[in-house]
């Protein structure tokens, strides 16, 4: 992409920037998902630990029960 | 483009194409309504980011992977005269990948991103259909993980497969899904019975003695207008499903003359019209069955027009709309007696009666089709096998089973190998947002106490 729009439609491609850098930037893309997914599986698995070990006795459960409306 | 008459022909596509995608947006805020209405007040939270965190993950995989894999993949590969993928040429995938020029801001294209995003939000939809089933117990992560799988892998393998005018399903099978009772329905009621077995019913969900106990909807209200709403981007997905305006010389097939008309994904063509008389009456046929059947019941009504709808949706470019009122009732007589039948054999909990109302009904919708259109064309290319009975019902059998169930079943599998799938029981039972609902509760503990104190 040049720096004026004087051209002829007609003979345009791709207009964003970087251009000829497409690949690297799928592929930090991709390990920036991949990243996604195990962080939020170890968070995702450390609250529950966390829920199990403040909450998860018999007293608490039974309580949290017993407050419940909704069954 | 080249002349004013493409050029508009362009735009017009482009414009259509895009206001389908907004239009279809509404199924999944429907989704998302629907399950939390569902779901009970201590797993509200959940079960709503589990469902809205499906619109980014599979949105980016389905740019990494999923487009790629609609181009490459219509030969099998290798199960259409042992040819593999393909790759390149006028419909060759490699101008898919997600760093080609065309996956971009690009002056010279203006109709790849708003298909591509058509495609996306059906994406989404076949995922959101697995994540109602699944509601109150499984873990946010791994159903992310199989959204992926079926938003951005498997469906799109059923897509290049059979809802491809090239697909090797139409061409030796003549299978015929218009309007995705299989490639959409059929695979995410497969795949949401597959993870169901393995998952397991929610606690208390059966008696001791295997009777299910009814877990009625927490909020009746938030259900109906979820069902309302994906009713209502049903029909940008009905009119997504179609190419909007083509003339033959570019489809250049069998079709004579000069009469430009829209087409099916097939490039057979149809009306908007046509589909219009057809989705309307299949809803209705779905609706007054549903009606009769659960006795007035609320929640399988609404569902039983939707399931009219899936039923119908393979033929209802050709139907008569009275055809298409006839198979929509019979889809959900079937398909609601198919699911206390499973419930009660198999102790399968499927909290939104996905697996029967997209399932089964999909299932079924494709083997009627098959009868119903017996001998019509499936393509406008010569040498196409013509819709039969038997393809469709093979069609039917690699949405759901192949397609569907073994790689929901699988995943599940391997995920809950691992204990990734299920959460502990223990959070199961004081509710997923036990922890966000008992701090607002020593909040208002606390306000409480010091109101007591101040009087």
């Amino acid at each position: 992409m040049g720096n004026t729009w004087a051209v002829d439609l007609a003979d345009m491609g791709a207009v964003y920037p970087w251009v000829g850098t497409e690949m690297i930037m799928v592929l930090v893309a991709v390990l920036l998902w991949l990243l996604w997914h195990v962080m939020q599986i170890r968070e995702e698995n450390h609250e529950y630990r966390e829920d199990v070990r403040r909450f998860g006795d018999k007293e608490t459960l039974k309580k949290s029960l017993d407050q419940q409306t909704d069954y | 483009m080249g002349d004013n008459v493409t050029a508009l022909t362009t735009i017009f596509t482009e414009f259509y194409y895009w206001v389908t995608v907004v239009i279809m947006f509404l199924i999944h805020v429907g989704f998302c309504m629907y399950e939390v209405g569902v779901s009970r007040r201590r797993n509200h939270l959940h079960t709503l980011m589990k469902n809205t965190m499906v619109i980014p993950l599979v949105t980016i995989t389905f740019f990494f992977f999923g487009w790629w894999i609609y181009w490459a993949f219509p030969n099998g590969p290798f199960i259409f005269e042992g040819k593999g993928l393909i790759l390149d040429g006028a419909v060759g995938a490699n101008q898919y990948l997600p760093w080609a020029p065309k996956m971009g801001t690009n002056l010279s294209d203006h109709i790849t991103g708003v298909f591509w995003a058509a495609f996306l939000l059906f994406s989404w939809t076949v995922a959101s259909i697995v994540s109602g089933s699944l509601i109150e117990r499984v873990k946010s992560g791994a159903f992310w993980i199989i959204a992926v799988m079926i938003g951005s892998v498997t469906w799109i393998i059923d897509a290049a497969w059979g809802w491809h005018f090239d697909g090797w399903m139409v061409k030796l099978l003549g299978y015929h899904d218009a309007y995705a009772s299989g490639v959409i329905h059929a695979i995410g009621g497969g795949t949401a019975l597959g993870v169901l077995i393995v998952l397991g019913p929610r606690l208390g969900r059966f008696a001791a003695d295997g009777t299910p106990r009814n877990f009625v909807p927490q909020n009746p209200w938030l259900v109906t207008i979820g069902l309302f709403l994906i009713y209502t981007g049903f029909w940008g997905f009905y009119a997504a499903c179609n190419v909007p305006i083509i003339s033959p010389e570019t489809i250049a097939g069998q079709i004579t003359g000069t009469t430009w008309t829209a087409t099916t994904i097939y490039l057979t063509p149809t009306t908007l019209s046509a589909i219009t008389f057809n989705f309307l009456m299949s809803l209705s046929g779905g609706l007054m069955v549903a009606y009769i059947m659960s006795k007035g019941d609320p929640f399988w009504t609404y569902s039983g027009g939707l399931a009219g709808i899936i039923t119908a949706s393979a033929g209802n470019d050709l139907y008569h709309p009275i055809q298409a009122l006839i198979i929509g009732g019979i889809g959900i007589a079937i398909a609601y007696k198919l699911h206390y039948w499973v419930e009660r054999t198999f102790k399968i909990d499927d909290a939104v009666g996905a697996v029967a109302v997209h399932g089964y009904a999909g299932f079924i919708g494709l083997v009627i089709a098959g009868f119903v259109l017996w001998g019509y064309p499936s393509s406008p290319y010569e040498g196409y096998a013509t819709v039969n009975p038997l393809g469709n019902t093979i069609g039917a059998f690699i949405m759901f089973f192949v397609l569907g169930f073994l790689p929901g079943w699988g995943m599940a599998t391997l995920l809950n190998s691992f204990g990734a799938l299920r959460v502990p029981r223990e959070v199961e039972l004081m509710g997923l947002d036990f922890r966000t609902l008992s701090e607002e509760q020593a909040a208002r503990d606390d306000v409480i106490r010091a109101e007591k104190a101040m009087a």
